[in-house]
């Protein structure tokens, strides 16, 4: 078989040379620049100190840098085999947060593992683009746009969607939801199918009302009109928008934040991250720190497309896809475009299982470039 | 090869789609440009006020109230150190928990527990609300000892008044309290906004306020979300109060009030008839001020409410009493000024007049037989003042009281004066609309009827007879002086800068003498000797006029029955007065006393006017300045 298709005049799997060459080292360079400014912002974050978030985040960055690399340099076939194993670890480890999580603010979020602590829902969110790219990768294109074959897909991402809504963690199942549907609409769902799914969610949201807990209800609320309580739910997002307001053009400089060292700003070394950065370097320093995502994206759809196999076509937008949820929803919600939920920055924000998880998908986006003609069979 | 069959159309699909995503990615991303741009650039200015309103915040520094000591400088208010507990609440959370762990502390009890809850949960900005005051050393200790667990909760040191002379100097120092609404009608301090700032609500403290509670300084401070100062970015320095000297001698005020102690409630009041200075103003009962200071209880204001005694009175500017017989300087004055009868003018006494079918009685059963003006009021017969009032007519002694001081407020300036009753005819058309009548001006001829005056009233009285007739105004506040200036008496002086009442010296001296003829051979003659019964000498020598004010009229059926003044019950008894000055002749102090309920003026008032006049004659404390000291602590 596989002389056969060296005799058909497919090129051989690269050489280590070759690899190496094909690995993205722009983008590599993007992402640098990107935990860069987290690295910055976290130092003025924390009162200009290193300690304790600005050295961690840049060591565990060298870390998940060896992770990408790691990763880019594992064959797509490998991927494809481990995409169920993956996929059903994380929904165990989902589950066992659900049971014996710790958390706060109401939300069970991460699980002890030893003396670290990991988010299972960072896991999940690459484990659901894996098992769809590996579904959408066998089959057609007349197969993926009848409606029996979405249901599989659907229940792959309802399952951890409902238990990540238990935590409960609205962000995430947000970026899931969002995320997958993405990949189904590349895969060639029809569109009727998004309508119908788009009118049934309108249908069932006083139903989702009644089963949400009263923080959510209240950061729905807050949203819809801040100034309903700004000492109490709109604190969060008053504060924040009077930093990134007060920060005007080009900021306040470098450590002269008012509203994060003083404390005003909730959360400001993780999902509020943005907040504190933009504070001190304007709306300049927002709009570079935009254009790096924005780059890493560009990247993203370009592998996407120039990848010869749908396996890796599906599994480069599906994290192209979940970079850009991260960021959209980051930094909509910290302007007060969008509800708070719980989303990180990528590579800013403080957090260890974040970072890991978005190398670790940067790595499989490098991977597709890297083996972007390799030829593996079909499996069911 | 199954895997290249139709992944030319899929490939084609994915193509199309991912570009169409792109693009719907790109546009979200130009929205949060957009809204960049809208909270960056346009509302850049409106972020920045609020962020700068969040960072910066001022803080009032109260500054220290003005002291108040005597005239010979012993203090009357000063300051205490006072620690408070204070608190700020991280916009309302934990509150509870909060209040809790405060109530287990220091026991705050229900209602003060409710009250924190309902501060804690409003307040805004942080503004720190007040826990409690005046803490003791041991609650202190506790609070600091579990100050991890009390969040937002700090000691903050601030003063409160001291009362050194508590009830003596009660009336007339007064006492602080919070701020209320009507207090800051016409006022715009700030400092009057300070949850901790005290207010004086009655007595000096009230009337001096403006001038002891200092301006308020400022700093501006940088603080955090939960209201913690970082630091110190400016700082306005205020100014403390005035201190004041009041022109009560500490020493003689408690001679008064030792000696008013042997009756239920009275007052006392001495003036200097050359300049006003108020020497002695005592009223008994009266109530501890330092009470207020610390936080009066529901049941203590109640005790004092109540009381037949009236402590919270100060019955020498608010008591009214009808003057009874020592208004008959006033009916003597005038009669002689408006020339109705001279100084040989002998009216008879044949023990009652009759007006109609009603009939006045002399106090003398069987009557005086006939006096003339010094002899009359010496014998303070009663017959003459009616016949006395009924020449001179209503409206020249209306006229003459009125100059005297009476019906109208003086420039005292203590909150809660009473201006008394001057009867007049207008008075009695707007008041009762009825014509004055004959009867009306037989009896105030001898001050009863409708005529009501305070102690304060019959002092000014006796000391504008005193001085010659001249105006002079009763005065509490010695001087005063900002901390940076010395607080020093000014240097006496020996006449009256006052205007002349314009009254005929002639017809003045005529008054002083009969008033001096009281003493010497009349119906206070007892009283020419001290308490000892020995003779006063020469230079203490003065002159006075008693008087007992009818509260109940005992019929003559009553008293054929054996009613007398001694078997009625207290509060119906009559009020005993008696007014006096001197030395004689050149006076300097006037005294008016009053006994409530004391039944006869020349045996109860009388004595306890002579000690305390012949004593301030003694010390003369307006021409002894040099008695004055500096507080040493200041």
């Amino acid at each position: 078989m596989s002389t056969a298709a060296v005799s058909l005049g497919t090129p051989a799997a690269p050489g280590l040379g070759e690899r190496l060459w094909r690995i993205n080292w722009g983008l590599i360079l993007v992402l640098t620049a990107i935990a860069g400014i987290g690295t910055v912002a976290l130092y003025s974050a924390a009162g200009g100190r290193f300690d304790p978030w600005a050295a961690r985040h840049a060591i565990r960055f060298g870390a998940a840098l060896a992770v990408l690399l790691a990763t880019a340099m594992v064959p797509p076939k490998v991927w494809l085999t481990l995409a169920w194993p993956m996929y059903a670890v994380s929904l165990l480890l989902l589950v066992a947060v659900d049971i014996a999580g710790t958390g706060r603010m109401g939300a069970q979020r991460w699980l002890m593992v030893g003396p670290m602590q990991i988010q299972p829902s960072e896991i999940t969110k690459v484990a659901v683009i894996l098992v769809i790219a590996r579904y959408y990768h066998g089959l057609t294109r007349e197969q993926a746009g009848r409606f029996l074959y979405v249901l599989p897909p659907l229940l792959v991402i309802i399952v951890p969607v409902g238990l990540v809504m238990v935590q409960p963690d609205l962000g995430t199942a947000m970026m899931v939801l969002l995320g997958g549907a993405a990949l189904l609409f590349v895969a060639g769902v029809r569109v009727w199918m998004f309508l119908a799914a788009a009118v049934a969610a309108l249908g069932c949201m006083p139903f989702a009302w009644s089963f949400m807990h009263e923080y959510q209800r209240k950061r729905v609320l807050t949203f819809l009109d801040p100034e309903r309580d700004p000492l109490g739910a709109g604190y969060h997002i008053t504060q924040s928008k009077i930093a990134i307001g007060s920060g005007g053009l080009f900021g306040k400089g470098f450590l002269q934040g008012t509203q994060s060292s003083l404390n005003f700003l909730p959360e400001k070394q993780t999902d509020f991250i943005f907040t504190t950065f933009v504070e001190e370097w304007g709306m300049v320093g927002a709009l570079v720190l935009l254009a790096l995502f924005a780059l890493v994206l560009v990247w993203g759809f370009s592998i996407a497309l120039r990848s010869q196999h749908h396996f890796g076509r599906l599994l480069a937008l599906g994290v192209t896809s979940m970079m850009f949820l991260y960021v959209f929803i980051n930094t909509a919600m910290v302007m007060g475009l969008l509800p708070v939920v719980g989303v990180p920055l990528p590579l800013v924000s403080n957090g260890g299982t974040a970072m890991i998880a978005v190398m670790f998908a940067c790595g499989l986006l490098i991977g597709v470039n890297v083996y972007r003609d390799a030829q593996f069979p079909l499996v069911r | 090869m199954r895997y290249r069959k139709g992944d030319g159309e899929r490939s084609g699909l994915f193509t199309r789609r991912t570009l169409l995503l792109g693009g719907a990615q790109a546009v979200l991303l130009s929205t949060l440009a957009g809204r960049l741009y809208q909270l960056q650039v346009l509302d850049t200015q409106r972020f920045a006020t609020l962020a700068e309103e969040n960072r910066i915040n001022l803080r009032l520094l109260p500054p220290p109230r003005g002291l108040i000591f005597d005239r010979t400088g012993q203090p009357l208010a000063v300051n205490r150190n006072n620690f408070r507990a204070m608190v700020t609440s991280d916009r309302g959370r934990g509150v509870e928990i909060l209040v809790e762990r405060l109530d287990q502390i220091l026991n705050i009890g229900e209602a003060e527990r409710n009250r924190l809850l309902r501060e804690l949960r409003r307040s805004r900005n942080a503004q720190p609300t007040v826990v409690r005051e005046n803490l003791g050393w041991e609650e202190v200790a506790r609070l600091e000892f579990n100050a991890p667990d009390l969040p937002g909760v700090f000691i903050d040191l601030g003063q409160t008044r001291d009362y050194p002379e508590g009830e003596l100097m009660s009336h007339i120092i007064g006492y602080t309290g919070r701020v209320s609404d009507e207090d800051l009608v016409g006022r715009d301090d700030p400092l009057l906004q300070l949850a901790t700032i005290r207010f004086g609500k009655k007595g000096v403290e009230r009337s001096l306020e403006d001038d002891l509670r200092g301006r308020a300084g400022a700093v501006q401070v940088e603080v955090n979300a939960v209201g913690r100062v970082v630091r110190e970015l400016d700082r306005a320095e205020g100014q403390p109060g005035s201190n004041a000297l009041l022109t009560i001698d500490l020493d003689l005020q408690r001679l008064a009030a030792e000696r008013l102690k042997d009756h239920q409630s009275g007052s006392v009041v001495v003036m200097d008839v050359v300049t006003g200075d108020v020497i002695v103003m005592a009223s008994t009962p009266g109530f501890d001020p330092n009470v207020f200071a610390r936080g009066i209880t529901q049941s203590e204001w109640r005790d004092l409410l109540d009381s037949p005694e009236r402590p919270l009175n100060n019955k020498a500017i608010a008591g009214v009493y009808p003057p009874g017989s020592t208004y008959k300087v006033v009916t003597a004055l005038a009669a002689l000024e408006s020339k109705a009868i001279d100084p040989w003018t002998v009216l008879p006494c044949p023990g009652y007049l009759t007006l109609g079918d009603i009939k006045f009685h002399c106090w003398l059963k069987g009557g005086h037989g006939g006096l003339a003006v010094v002899q009359a009021i010496a014998q303070s017969c009663d017959c003459f003042f009616y016949e006395a009032a009924r020449k001179a007519g209503i409206d020249r002694i209306a006229d003459t009281a009125s100059r005297l001081g009476f019906g109208k407020l003086s420039e005292l300036g203590l909150p809660g004066e009473s201006p008394g009753i001057q009867p007049s005819r207008p008075w009695k058309q707007e008041k009762y609309n009825k014509p004055w009548q004959q009867g009306d001006t037989f009896n105030l001829g001898i001050g009863q009827g409708y005529m009501n005056a305070t102690p304060l009233q019959l002092a000014v009285m006796a000391a504008r007879v005193a001085n010659g007739g001249y105006e002079v105004q009763p005065n509490l506040l010695l001087a005063k002086a900002t901390p940076r200036e010395e607080l020093v008496p000014p240097p006496p002086r020996e006449t009256p800068v006052a205007q002349s009442l314009r009254f005929d010296p002639k017809n003045i001296a005529l008054v002083r003498e009969g008033m001096t003829q009281v003493v010497a051979a009349g119906t206070a003659s007892m009283l020419k000797v001290d308490g000892q019964g020995k003779p006063l000498p020469p230079e203490l020598m003065f002159a006075g006029k008693t008087g007992t004010a009818q509260v109940k009229r005992i019929t003559e059926r009553e008293r054929d029955m054996g009613i007398t003044q001694a078997s009625l019950p207290w509060h119906l008894r009559h009020h005993a007065l008696f007014v006096c000055w001197g030395p004689v002749p050149n006076a300097r102090y006037a005294c008016a006393v009053i006994i409530e309920h004391g039944m006869a003026g020349g045996a109860t008032a009388g004595p306890i006017g002579r000690d305390v006049l012949v004593e301030t004659m003694k010390r003369d404390p307006s021409r002894h300045v040099d008695r004055f000291k500096k507080m040493a602590s200041r």
